[in-house]
């Protein structure tokens, strides 16, 4: 066993509102740099849509992740071989290009001042933050096919409504079943990341003490398979300066025990962070498990942190008994493993990501029940016979986060139910306790579990929902903590030459 | 002026290259970078960077056995079969080079995205490169068999170069157009520490043909020891 820790972020899409404020906290914090205008390291996409890039998912197109030929896991981008590399080095077919994201750009405010006089009120036209060129039209921006915008556009070439029935794409565009959810989306942290060992100069690294995964920015050469490797299309190419950045998982702050930007800005209180331990010698044979098999394989290696033997073997690696304690209190170790309810994104990338959802409940679609007004009353109609009727076809939840196990979907809907009917219980007491018992007991639930997942997702504090362990990165080796001690306050992290912005020569 | 252009100045223009990317590559790393812009443009980058890269590396590497061996170079060519198919290739792999420099400079001039990211220094290094494709390209036509009098009369100089006693009669009797060569080529080796063409130094890539897929390092450990482990 090669026990590692790693820090991950949970998203309980039942709750997101998509309201783009950790997008806006984490851009404020770290990308509104020039060559870094149109990168949201966080960005929240509606589902289904085309997303940002366009089409993202499609790996035909992008050939990001990992693929497993002959019982060998290779990188989709370069087949396993590394002079694949060299031969596309000096023109990648796979990268995508700024019109996939959008060009940046920013308004003519000054003409709204400074216009002589006429006929007609001066207006502000829209000017590329590349060329400073103004624009005949803005085609794409942040968030274009947001709610809905353009579905018939950009919804429609959503990668996840494969296999799926025409009666079953309605919730698309059908007005009475019509319906979608918000997915926030930073980078997974992986543990088989594809951005890594794509990296001809060897820049992106895991760090090992929390499994952030970083890009170093005086060794990156802008060969940029990076960004065509990873499925999730979470690095990003800083066009002026010739690098790529990526999600930081805003380690100067974990480090020290804050939560990140983007989590901590949540209006909707929908993540929580917390350590997971697992077992890094079995990365490679997870990686190859079969499509349905690999949501199961990545839970068996997240190990129990309460387990004597894994505490054992944490302290043994030189794991600190801080983070022991933080693993075993983590949001994220309950929601993905004991209470099974988050599911990693698109596990058949085989990156293995290291960011867990909660699949959003919908509303059942019922057509007597659509013409009563559209109420569910869980007791009488029996959810848990109806799933097949919701709004959001389970078959694309589980294209969406299972590889297309439609089982663990449903269970994680399930529990969601029972834990909602559990505290309407409680709270309004209209529900019988013999058919909460039911529920619980039918979707694998102790009423302790129904409890603690109501806490978590509701009045859960701060400290319960972000329980992220100090890393002390000041008494570690490689830094000299007097430096730190001098350094406080001062520059802060980054270069110590003159700050960087744009290009330099 | 042989003299100053053939036997002190390539001293010069040497010096700040090397010196130049060396203090570069130490101070202020984080600059030493191709500077992609096919994320800004990538259809005339299709046809410009494939042929020009392909191209000008071939004939760079010829350049440069025939500087490290030049007699086993002019072994090779002593059968004329040889010789017209090592020329041959010679040319047609610079023609290449040559259409898809044109094709960058095009791009670099039409496209408004690429022209954004156009620096003074990265017009000057595209102008440079044409001036010596086309001068080459004018030796191997005007002045035939290249390959041989470039080991007789250029490698030689450029060892002479080296050895600290530049024998500029090598090159004195050479003709405008491969002087012009010559020159050029040190200016570009000069430009080096100025210019994107810092990419050249790629060392990090023939360590990634060796290393495992995936990369930890380890903040509390030595960088030195650990800083490298496979994850299986
Ligand atoms: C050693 C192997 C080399 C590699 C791996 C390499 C790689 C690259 C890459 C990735 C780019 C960026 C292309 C883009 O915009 O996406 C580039 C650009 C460029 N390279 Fe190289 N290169 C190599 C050798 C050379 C050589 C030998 C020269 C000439 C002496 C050269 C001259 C250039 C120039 C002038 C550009 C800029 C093209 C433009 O205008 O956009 N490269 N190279
Ligand atoms: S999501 Fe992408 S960028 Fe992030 S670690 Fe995984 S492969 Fe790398
Ligand atoms: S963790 Fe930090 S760097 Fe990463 S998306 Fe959130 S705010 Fe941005």
């Amino acid at each position: 066993m090669d026990i590692r820790a790693q820090l991950s972020m949970s998203f309980n899409l039942d709750k997101c509102i998509g309201c783009h404020t950790c997008s806006v906290s984490c851009k404020n914090v770290w990308t509104s740099r020039q060559g870094a205008e149109y990168m949201w390291w966080n960005n929240v996409e509606t589902k289904p849509g085309a997303g940002y890039p366009l089409t993202w998912e499609d790996q035909e197109r992008y050939r990001g992740g990992w693929e497993v030929v002959d019982g060998t896991l290779r990188l989709k981008l370069i087949k396993d071989n590394k002079l694949r590399t060299l031969a596309s080095i000096f023109f990648q077919p796979n990268l995508p290009t700024i019109d996939d994201y959008y060009e940046p750009f920013t308004y003519d405010y000054q003409n709204l001042f400074n216009a002589p006089a006429g006929d007609d009120q001066p207006v502000a036209r829209p000017k590329s933050l590349i060329t400073g060129e103004f624009m005949e039209k803005i085609v794409l921006g942040p968030n274009w096919d947001d709610d809905f915008g353009g579905s018939p556009l950009y919804a429609t070439n959503d990668p996840n409504l494969k296999n799926l029935s025409d009666s079953q794409k309605e919730c698309l565009t059908k007005f009475h079943k019509l319906f979608y959810f918000y997915v926030p989306r930073i980078c997974n942290h992986c543990l088989n990341p594809a951005c890594v060992a794509a990296c001809p100069s060897g820049a992106i690294y895991k760090r090992g003490e929390d499994g952030i995964v970083l890009i170093d920015q005086k060794t990156c050469r802008a060969w940029r398979f990076c960004i065509s490797a990873c499925p999730y299309k979470k690095p990003f190419y800083n066009w002026a300066t010739g690098k790529s950045e990526k999600c930081i998982f805003c380690y100067p702050r974990t480090e020290t025990g804050q939560a990140n930007a983007c989590g901590h800005a949540c209006t909707g209180r929908i993540r929580t962070v917390g350590a997971l331990f697992y077992d890094a010698e079995r990365i490679e044979e997870t990686a190859k498990l079969s499509d349905d098999k690999l949501v199961e394989g990545l839970r068996s290696i997240v190990l129990d942190p309460s387990d004597p033997k894994v505490i054992e073997a944490a302290r043994n690696a030189g794991i600190e008994d801080n983070w022991i304690a933080a693993a075993q209190r983590s949001p994220a170790y309950n929601l993905f493993k004991k209470w099974r309810l988050s599911l990693p994104s698109h596990p058949e990338f085989r990156t293995l990501a290291m960011n867990f959802y909660v699949p959003p409940l919908s509303p059942i679609l019922h057509q007597v029940k659509a013409d009563k007004g559209g109420l569910f009353d869980p007791e009488t109609d029996g959810f848990f016979t109806e799933l097949e009727n919701m709004r959001v076809p389970v078959k694309y939840l589980a294209n969406l986060f299972t590889a297309g196990n439609e089982s663990l979907v449903v269970e994680s809907l399930k529990k969601q139910m029972a834990v909602r009917m559990w505290a309407r219980m409680k709270r309004v007491g209209d529900i019988s306790e013999s058919e909460v018992k039911n529920a619980l007991s039918q979707s694998g639930l102790t009423a302790q579990d129904a409890e603690d997942i109501y806490r978590l997702n509701t009045i859960a504090t701060f400290k319960e929902r972000f329980v992220i362990p100090e890393t002390h990165r000041e008494s570690k080796t490689t830094i000299d903590p007097r430096s730190m001690y001098e350094k406080r306050g001062t520059i802060g992290f980054g270069f110590k030459t003159k700050e960087v912005i744009g290009r330099q020569w | 002026m042989d003299k100053l252009l053939f036997g002190a100045l390539p001293y010069v223009l040497l010096a700040v290259g090397i010196v130049g990317a060396i203090y570069r590559y130490n101070s202020n790393r984080f600059t030493w970078s191709t500077q992609s812009s096919q994320f800004l443009e990538n259809r005339t980058l299709f046809f410009g960077s494939f042929p020009w890269h392909y191209g000008i590396i071939t004939i760079l590497l010829a350049h440069f056995v025939g500087f490290l061996i030049p007699s086993s170079v002019l072994a090779w060519n002593s059968v004329p079969v040889r010789l017209y198919i090592f020329e041959a290739s010679g040319l047609a792999l610079g023609f290449l080079a040559l259409f898809g420099l044109l094709a960058l400079i095009y791009r670099r001039l039409t496209n408004s995205r690429a022209k954004a990211v156009t620096t003074g220094w990265d017009a000057l290094l595209l102008i440079v490169l044409l001036i010596q494709v086309v001068t080459g390209l004018m030796n191997a036509m005007l002045y035939r068999w290249g390959s041989n009098w470039y080991a007789a009369s250029a490698a030689p100089w450029m060892w002479s170069v080296i050895k600290l006693n530049p024998e500029v009669e090598y090159v004195a009797s050479l003709p405008l157009f491969t002087k012009v060569h010559i020159f050029n080529a040190m200016l570009i080796v000069c430009l080096i520490p100025f210019t994107r063409l810092v990419h050249l130094f790629v060392i990090n890539i023939y360590k990634y043909l060796v290393r495992p897929y995936q990369v930890v390092r380890w903040y509390s450990r030595d960088p030195k020891t650990e800083n490298v482990v496979q994850y299986k």
